[in-house]
């Protein structure tokens, strides 16, 4: 089923475009610049962060924190190779992202933690990031309860995301 | 952000110097960023895709409709905001986007969203009660198609990149409600 989903999507917002006579090749076009400008604007912050994050992982500091944070996330049922993306995910969308790739190599991307690690990389969201950027826009300094109501969310999302895919996809 | 970087550092100067391992550093400097470069190269494709398809979409109409058809889960949850013709547009612009993973068009709706509430509201330096619902909506991820992620798996040769939409669906679901239901808890408190 999920692998027809994405030719089928495809296929329908082009015919419905088609129908609604839009030059359907030419808007693709146009996203895809953008998309291309997307990754222009990410490529330096990846770039730079899969080097520390490679220096990090070579130095044993990834091995000797998840040893440390170990008995707490095997209390919790969340494997502790994962506490490094759990740890930067709130905190930076690429660096998660490099995290996450390199999660997935090591332990195979088909794999129950490199599964896992997707399912939370898909499943959350760069919440430091998006509370300075909204309340930084809108001058706003009382942010009350947010910040701890946003993370509460994040924590669920990763104890979730370690469930769910032990349930969905082994 | 210069911390962090200053922080990956020492800390991988200090571990590597504790466990005697700091003759790998620089090989893993340089392998590293020759990662990032291979990352980007194998994203670039399929977010060249899928800004496209959502460009198509927002082009054809079919993002505004699927906003039509949110308004009524919409409604219940932001009351007032709704009750604004000018914050509803942007409340639905935002939730669309996240929805579709268009991260960079969710951004300034949501930005433009909370900026409208502000003037409708008596105290616009304090947070109100929907601006924190809102924004703890946004920090919690309601993708439908979390396509970065199934590019990054399809890149390192997943079997099938989006079998993990179940499992993102219901851990997003459940993040998000957790947050909306603790947003809505903590208001009387703080």
């Amino acid at each position: 089923m999920t692998e027809l989903l994405v030719p089928l999507l495809l296929t329908f917002i082009s015919l419905y475009a088609l129908i609604r006579k839009q030059d359907v090749y030419t808007l693709l076009l146009t996203g895809a610049r953008e998309g291309l400008s997307t990754l222009l604007s990410i490529a330096p912050s990846l770039i730079m962060l899969l080097t520390g994050i490679s220096m990090l992982r070579s130095s044993g500091f990834f091995t000797w924190m998840a040893q440390a944070l170990a008995p707490v996330f095997r209390f919790l049922g969340m494997p502790p190779e994962l506490a490094p993306l759990m740890l930067v995910r709130p905190v930076s969308g690429s660096a998660a992202l490099a995290v996450g790739a390199e999660l997935m190599r090591t332990y195979g991307v088909d794999s129950l933690i490199g599964k896992t690690a997707a399912v939370m990389l898909g499943s959350t969201e760069t919440t430091f990031y998006t509370l300075s950027v909204y309340f930084g826009s809108a001058g706003i300094r009382a942010t009350r309860h947010t910040v701890l109501a946003a993370l509460l969310a994040d924590f669920t999302g990763f104890f979730m995301a370690c469930l769910t895919a032990r349930l969905f996809l082994t | 952000m210069s911390y962090i970087w200053l922080f990956f550092l020492f800390a991988s100067l200090v571990c590597g110097l504790l466990t005697d391992q700091v003759s790998g550093l620089s090989g893993a400097a340089m392998q590293g960023a020759q990662q990032g470069v291979e990352l980007c190269l194998s994203l670039c494709g399929a977010l060249c895709l899928w800004s496209g398809a959502a460009r198509v979409m927002k082009k054809s109409g079919l993002t505004q409709k699927l906003s039509r058809v949110l308004s009524p889960f919409l409604s219940r949850i932001f009351p007032e905001t709704c009750r604004d013709a000018e914050a509803r547009g942007y409340l639905c612009a935002n939730i669309t986007a996240n929805l579709l993973g268009l991260g960079s068009a969710a951004t300034p709706m949501g930005v433009s969203c909370v900026r409208r509430m502000q003037t409708l509201s008596q105290t616009p330096a304090r947070a109100g009660n929907e601006m924190c619902r809102l924004i703890v909506m946004n920090t919690a991820s309601v993708q439908l198609l979390p396509t970065t992620v199934a590019a990054l798996r399809a890149s390192l040769g997943a079997g099938s990149p989006f079998e993990i939409l179940p499992a993102v669906w219901v851990s997003s679901v459940c993040s998000v409600s957790v947050g909306l239901l603790a947003a809505m808890a903590l208001e009387d408190a703080a």
